[in-house]
């Protein structure tokens, strides 16, 4: 059995995180990656966004642009397997290269709930095609005449923003980012974007921290190439003003040692997005043992089981009930963060993402679709 | 020395399962669409958000023990529908239709006489899901009640599950597989330790909860007939 997870460029991270946890199968793993011109990844970048709902201007040469690097590829990638995953929308046309008999499945690990219609009339062809679609929540499914599986994206605790760390590791890192460890560290890791609703995090700081002294901690992606996130960032530095116990750090994409050792040396975290996909922050949060208040949205609601595996919330207000709450139980804080740890190793860990796969392909193969 | 255990003639063969999640594209938003809809999904749907809820949350107790009732109360704000959804038991059925249908008649029956609870429109909308067991065949077998006791204890969250609440539904509808093998002659005949055992999966518990019971009725059975050697 080979499972050539073709795409354009980079493999997705659960798949990445799949591949040791495959290699005891009787079967063969065999991966494929997509090559195409920057005028092809110009297009794939815009039909990226566009399926998630920002609208994009897309001409007919990158549609042509689109087909002739699906073609090309066709030619040059080895797709003889028995069963082949497609990742995303850069290589759904590759579909017309199935080798007959075999079973292939489109594996759509972004929110097209809301898609640029002309790109999604585009693609839906390709994807109709399909022996079944896989998406990573209910919501995030299309009207299509193939059964389209739930599959929730998973974490790797053996990667560098998962796995165990030593104190020294940990107090390491924060004198690197000038982070004390004096107070209650309440963190949010998350890109500068409304939908995070750092503001409303600042906000239940201000209230938490009227009977409780403690830090705020937002940790976000540098905004530079991201007008909507530099200012965003702007009103968050205006709204937190001159307060010294709350740290904005700006990390770069590769800091996940960093990442991990923030979320490990926090008393809480907080993940209050209005809107959300999966959410694997809170994912990443849980498994450390984290009490995690999230906002009750998307993929966190999948996650955070009220009152027992963390809080969900809808304001800033009901944001600092529950952080203070936690503040001052810390039997509920340990309890919590225990419940959420073991609900994440039974549901969210890579090991469980590779076993929904095998099920598909085990249903595929008795021909139940 | 040892005591000797009563071996059935055949053994437990212990059986694994997963569940795939498959979604249907049927949404609702409000009450009123949530009825329309249960009325035409596939059996199978209706299975995954009541039996299966017990698998999705082995380890958990939530506000409702099935995905109806806590959709109602958290998302359509209606806690009386969703009172009266939460205390449906799955596991009084033998068919999925006749709970289809008392779901039906309770979600009409409220709309009836509570008319305006219809429009509230939900900020997360409940999406019908599939429901397709995949079985998973062990080596793991019990040939005594001191071998069940501690497959039991120690068998991952989808074996109890398929022996106690799938079975239940699609083998022998209202039986579980480990009171049908203590009861049969060719199993332990042990009637009177089935018959409590088949009780526990209606005591409300989570799939943890019923194994803490069916581990300690069969400590108590063999506390009774072997002086507490388990």
């Amino acid at each position: 059995m080979s499972i050539p997870p073709a795409t354009a460029g980079v493999w997705p991270r659960c798949c990445i995180g799949c591949c040791p946890y495959s290699r005891n199968w009787e079967s063969r793993l065999a991966g494929e990656v997509m090559t195409g011109s920057d005028a092809f990844y110009h297009t794939t970048k815009s039909f990226h966004n566009a399926l998630q709902g920002t609208s994009q201007h897309i001409t007919k040469a990158m549609f042509d642009a689109y087909l002739e690097i699906n073609r090309e590829n066709a030619k040059d990638l080895n797709l003889d397997a028995d069963f082949t995953m497609i990742h995303d929308p850069q290589p759904a046309a590759l579909i017309g290269s199935r080798p007959s008999g075999a079973r292939w499945l489109w594996r759509c690990h972004i929110d097209v709930s809301t898609p640029q219609p002309t790109v999604w009339q585009f693609l839906r062809p390709f994807v109709s095609r399909y022996d079944a679609a896989i998406v990573s929540l209910p919501k995030f499914a299309r009207r299509l005449p193939v059964p389209q599986f739930i599959v929730y994206p998973s974490i790797d605790p053996f990667s560098d923003k998962n796995r165990e760390l030593t104190q020294e590791e940990i107090s390491s890192v924060l004198e690197k980012l000038g982070v004390p460890t004096d107070k209650p560290i309440l963190l949010q890791v998350s890109r500068f974007d409304r939908f995070k609703d750092p503001l409303g995090v600042a906000a239940a700081y201000r209230i938490v921290k009227q009977s409780h002294d403690c830090r705020l901690v937002l940790a976000g992606g540098t905004a530079t190439d991201d007008p909507e996130g530099a200012a965003v960032l702007a009103e968050v530095q205006e709204a937190v003003g001159m307060d010294p116990d709350v740290q904005l750090l700006l990390l770069p994409p590769t800091a996940n040692l960093e990442i991990n050792a923030l979320q490990r040396a926090a008393t809480i975290i907080i993940q209050k997005s209005v809107r959300e996909g999966f959410g694997l922050t809170v994912t990443e949060a849980m498994w450390k043992g984290k009490p995690v208040i999230g906002g009750d949205t998307g993929g966190i609601t999948v996650q955070l089981i009220h009152g027992y595996t963390g809080y969900t919330v809808n304001s800033p207000a009901g944001t600092a009930f529950y952080i203070k709450r936690l503040l001052n139980e810390p039997e509920r804080m340990e309890a919590i963060g225990h419940q959420a740890k073991e609900f994440a190793r039974n549901r969210f860990l890579v090991t469980r993402h590779v076993q929904d796969y095998l099920g598909i392909m085990i249903h595929l193969a008795r021909g139940a679709a | 020395m040892m005591p000797e255990y009563h071996r059935a003639v055949r053994p437990f063969q212990f059986v694994s399962c997963m569940e795939l999640r498959e979604v249907l594209g049927k949404r609702a938003t409000d009450v009123s669409r949530l009825l329309e809809l249960m009325e035409e999904v596939p059996s199978d749907a209706i299975y995954y958000h009541t039996h299966s809820f017990y698998l999705r949350h082995a380890y958990v107790q939530t506000l409702y023990p099935n995905d109806f009732a806590t959709w109602v109360a958290l998302y359509a704000h209606d806690r009386v529908l969703g009172e009266r959804l939460g205390v449906l038991d799955p596991f009084v059925y033998l068919s999925l239709e006749a709970l289809r249908q008392d779901i039906v008649t309770i979600i009409d029956d409220h709309l009836t006489s509570h008319p305006t609870v219809s429009r509230a429109m939900s900020s997360e909308p409940f999406d019908f899901i599939r429901s397709h067991v995949i079985e998973t065949p062990l080596d793991r077998q019990a040939w005594t009640l001191l071998d069940f006791r501690h497959a039991v204890h120690e068998i991952e969250a989808g074996e109890l599950y398929f022996h106690l609440c799938e079975a239940r539904m699609r083998k022998t509808p209202g039986f579980d597989d480990f009171s049908h093998w203590l009861s049969a002659k060719d199993g332990l005949n042990m009637p009177g330790l089935a018959a409590h055992i088949q009780r526990v999966v209606r005591l409300g518990l989570n799939l943890e909860g019923m194994r803490a019971r069916i581990v300690a009725l069969c400590d108590a059975e063999l506390m009774t007939t072997h002086g507490g050697t388990a």
